[in-house]
């Protein structure tokens, strides 16, 4: 059912770069469909004409930015801006390069007519692959924007670049770009590939990098002016609806369509195992819908319980030794000498529960068709394999479909896939009109792809004086994201497993790197306690990596660790823990207040500190470190999916409790500048040391060792 | 089925013909193109929906349009003077009070009742009045300062 690419292609196993077949198998000559029998079929979209730098060769300056006569530079990009704040990270190095202040860069992002690929946004990866990309980009500009004026004043020498004017200080002329565009093809200038090695402003002369302008189109989302996918308007424009399944792994048998048929202004498709409606408002379509789920028939088969589920994904464990699901393991030295040599042995087992994503704004599209092309406006970290799995879905070749991403209500590693997109355009297609579909919330909790679930194992042996000899670490299912420990020790086994998980999976901020640093930096703890040492002590006894002990020593200080152990209060206990993903480093020191009578735990205080190499927008980086700690909250304390006969128990906001103002302590974020070391991303890392610290913190406020995410009440009251 | 309904939004009268049942929501989002108004999960949790009635912040998901009728209703849109934002919302763009910013015109509607009734709010004040409201990019710490900030700004305007 699902399509693996060859995950060794990449630098660390990640599991979640998964295609997906579509759930739909369309049938579009057999199709059974009405038309509108309201209003008529006209339709009116025009698309703007496709820029010309879009036919320049993909690694053209061209295909990367744009110059006006008036002077305005736009930069184009496949990213997409989620909330991360990547529109104006990237204004910031286009303008740095550009020497433009940075409100004189627009950024056209993930329109696939206009753009070239820079992949999708996910990983962590705008801050160390596309910030450089468009930064070469912009700094070629800037050369051939000398070389035109040096051309122009028929001069040899140094020109000075300053403010987006062009000086040449033996003579004091000045040319603006504006100037040169208005009077040279520049588009034609820019036909030329972008060297590799053109030279960058280095971090001491950065002017607009490392700084925090304002966000980009925040005016308009101040004043609600902001288009999301949802709110995306077409001419002649329905709303639609899908039929969904009563439940997970049921297959439509029968659908009887003469009834909502016959309803006013009311489009049904039905095409193989996909049914859904289109009506002029929300609450019409939604009427329709309701009468067509009642003539629906269904298969259900069966499906596991969240009751059962970590015993269910170590049975269905997949041990294979090749092929795309075999076992990625890591071994150092010899388990079986170490854990031989050991005095003492230990181990210990810990859950992960599914969660879900759930960005404010749920999944979104607006689908058109026009002259056999199709454009979709929706809400996705992938466009460009949206926009091959639309031309998939309607066997249509990719140039035939265009993908626009408008600035989108949250992602989280939660919106990679298309389905949205292809149920609109299927809708749209039957419909004859442009169709926006928006899941409901319950639709988005049920039907989009969770965060793994996973069961851990580990066990350790320690030497006579308590160190760590050998480290055995087992991660089933949930991935293998920071799966090696960073900690020195001489004999290791560290291996990832797949199994078959009951819910549809996919990837989620931090991935899982939360797991496995949750379940390590837990047993870290237990195993400090067995060699009868410090906590802290014995995770630097351990640790060479400097970068990693800098961020703990800097979260320790902050904490005041030494005077808070000392001086803690009954019920209430602190806890530490560190880690490092996708080439950053976080560690955090955690505050609590236990009451086991109620099964309650109250964070009093969070200090994190974070690094990753040299920072280029302040303020949006704490915004990123403070997001993540308190979203990570939410799978620390309470978020976890129940489910049973392949129906959800607890799919809404009401049900499923996520963080919220009441829920968030004073935070204290301590961010490194590491000016000297090349700048990575810092939207995902900054979760994972979060949750160990606050199960840590726990352990020391009752002395009950909590070994699942979220900490159960059931665990703090037995 | 439909009805002609008066609905006062933004300081102006709209008329429109419609079935009185659809939700307040879907009305301003499909009929009037006011969609600064946002759906987050239909059942009064997350308020991005949130409008003021009347002066009073309500989550308006499912309430019927036809309850709505003879009320003053002000969305996003009609909080800023032409050109002039709202101290909420100014305080908003100061703080940089936003990530996706999904959630932010029912953030900056709440915020505005609670300052209309609390000029002078205390932090515990905020956090209960602000509670109803998700941010699911967990911007609190920022939201917490851009209502601080404009209570600050409301008080000092007095």
């Amino acid at each position: 059912m699902r399509r693996t690419r060859d995950l060794d292609a990449f630098p660390e196993p990640e599991r979640y770069e998964l295609d997906e077949a579509s759930r739909y198998r369309f049938d579009l000559s057999r199709r059974s469909f009405l038309g509108v029998t309201g209003a008529g079929l006209l339709i009116l979209a025009n698309h703007e004409a496709t820029e010309a730098q879009t036919r320049s060769p993909r690694d053209s300056i061209a295909a990367r930015l744009h110059i006006g006569k008036d002077g305005q530079i736009t930069l184009m990009t496949s990213k997409v801006e989620v909330g991360q704040g990547s529109r104006t990270q990237l204004a910031q190095a286009a303008a740095e390069e550009l020497r433009v202040p940075v409100e004189q860069i627009n950024l056209v992002m993930a329109d696939t007519a206009q753009v070239p690929d820079d992949g999708g946004t996910a990983g962590s990866r705008t801050t160390p692959s596309t910030v450089p990309a468009v930064r070469k980009g912009a700094a070629a500009a800037r050369e051939v924007l000398i070389k035109l004026a040096r051309q122009q004043w028929g001069v040899e020498g140094t020109l000075k670049v300053e403010g987006g004017m062009i000086t040449d200080p033996a003579t004091g002329r000045t040319l603006s770009y504006a100037d040169l565009a208005g009077f040279l093809d520049l588009s034609k200038s820019f036909e030329q590939a972008i060297p590799a090695d053109v030279k960058l402003y280095p971090v001491d002369q950065w002017t607009v990098l490392g700084t925090s302008p304002q966000k980009a189109n925040a005016r308009n989302i101040v004043t609600g002016s902001h288009r999301y996918p949802s709110d995306v308007v077409r001419p002649n424009m329905l709303y639609g609806k899908i039929l969904r399944a009563p439940s997970y792994r049921a297959v439509l048998t029968d659908v009887d369509l003469s009834v909502p048929q016959k309803l006013t202004g009311v489009a049904v498709v039905h095409d193989g195992n996909f049914a859904g409606c289109a009506a002029t408002t929300s609450f019409q379509a939604q009427k329709a819908l309701d009468v067509l789920s009642s003539k629906a028939s269904w298969k259900t088969a069966p499906h596991p319980s969240s009751k059962e589920l970590f015993t269910y994904l170590k049975q269905k464990a997949v041990t294979d030794e090749s092929g795309p699901r075999k076992q990625r393991v890591r071994s150092k030295g010899s388990l079986q000498e170490g854990l031989a040599a050991a005095k003492q042995t230990a181990r210990a087992s810990y859950e992960i529960a599914y969660i879900q994503h759930a960005p404010m704004e749920p999944r979104a599209a607006v689908a058109e068709w026009q002259d056999g092309q199709l454009t979709v406006w929706t809400g996705t970290q992938q466009p460009l394999r949206v926009r091959r799995d639309l031309a998939d879905a309607f066997h249509l070749p990719e140039d035939r479909v265009r993908v626009i991403v408008p600035d989108t209500g949250g992602g989280f590693g939660g919106k990679h896939t298309g389905e949205v997109a292809v149920e609109a355009a299927r809708l749209s297609k039957g419909a004859g009109r442009p169709v926006s579909l928006r899941w409901t919330r319950e639709e988005e909790f049920t039907w989009a792809y969770f965060r793994p679930a996973g069961l851990i194992e580990a066990q350790a042996g320690l030497a006579a004086d308590g160190r760590l000899l050998a480290w055995d670490f087992t991660n089933f299912n949930s991935g293998a994201s920071a799966l090696e420990s960073p900690y020195e020790i001489p004999h290791t086994h560290e291996r990832f497993c797949y199994s078959e998980p009951p819910l549809r999976e996919g990837s989620y901020r931090a991935l899982a790197a939360t797991a496995n640093t949750f379940a390590r930096e837990s047993f870290m703890d237990e195993l400090a306690a067995a060699a009868k040492a410090d906590t802290l002590d014995y995770r630097l006894a351990h640790l060479k990596n400097e970068r990693l002990r800098a961020v703990l020593q800097a979260a320790v200080e902050r904490f005041g660790w030494q005077g808070a152990r000392k001086h803690r209060r009954p019920g209430t206990g602190v806890g530490l823990a560190c880690g490092t993903e996708k080439g950053s480093f976080t560690a955090a020191c955690v505050e609590v207040a236990v009451d086991r009578a109620r099964g309650a735990i109250k964070v009093l205080h969070i200090v994190e500190a974070f690094e990753c190499g040299a920072i280029q927008n302040p303020e949006n980086l704490r915004a990123q470190v403070e997001g993540c700690i308190i979203m990570t909250l939410g799978g620390t304390l309470s978020e976890e999916i129940h489910f049973e006969n392949g129906r959800l128990l607890n799919g809404r906001f009401s049900q499923y409790s996520v963080p919220r103002f009441k829920d968030v302590p004073p935070i204290e974020t301590v961010l490194l500048n590491r000016r000297d070391l090349p700048s990575v991303g810092a939207g995902e890392t900054p979760m994972i040391a979060v949750p160990p610290a606050v199960a840590n913190a726990v352990f020391d406020a009752c002395a009950v060792r909590v070994r699942s995410m979220p900490i159960r009440e059931s665990a703090l009251k037995s | 089925m439909d009805v002609t309904l008066k609905l006062k939004i933004n300081g102006s009268v709209r008329t429109l013909e419609t079935n009185p049942e659809r939700p307040l929501l879907d009305v301003l989002r499909e009929d009037l193109q006011l969609t600064g108004t946002k759906y987050g999960c239909g059942e009064g949790q997350c308020r991005a929906c949130t409008v003021l009635i009347d002066g009073r912040p309500v989550t308006f998901c499912r309430l019927p349009v036809s309850r709505a009728e003879n009320k003053e209703i002000v969305t996003i849109e009609g909080l800023a003077k032409g050109d002039v934002l709202h101290p909420v919302q100014e305080a908003f763009l100061q703080e940089g009070a936003m990530q996706c910013g999904y959630c932010v015109p029912g953030m900056i509607l709440t915020a505005t009742s609670l300052l209309e009734k609390h000029p002078n709010p205390t932090e515990d004040q905020i956090t209960e009045w602000m509670n109803g409201n998700l941010c699911r990019c967990c911007g609190y710490p920022k939201i917490m300062a851009a209502v601080r900030r404009a209570g600050e700004v409301k008080t000092s305007i007095r």
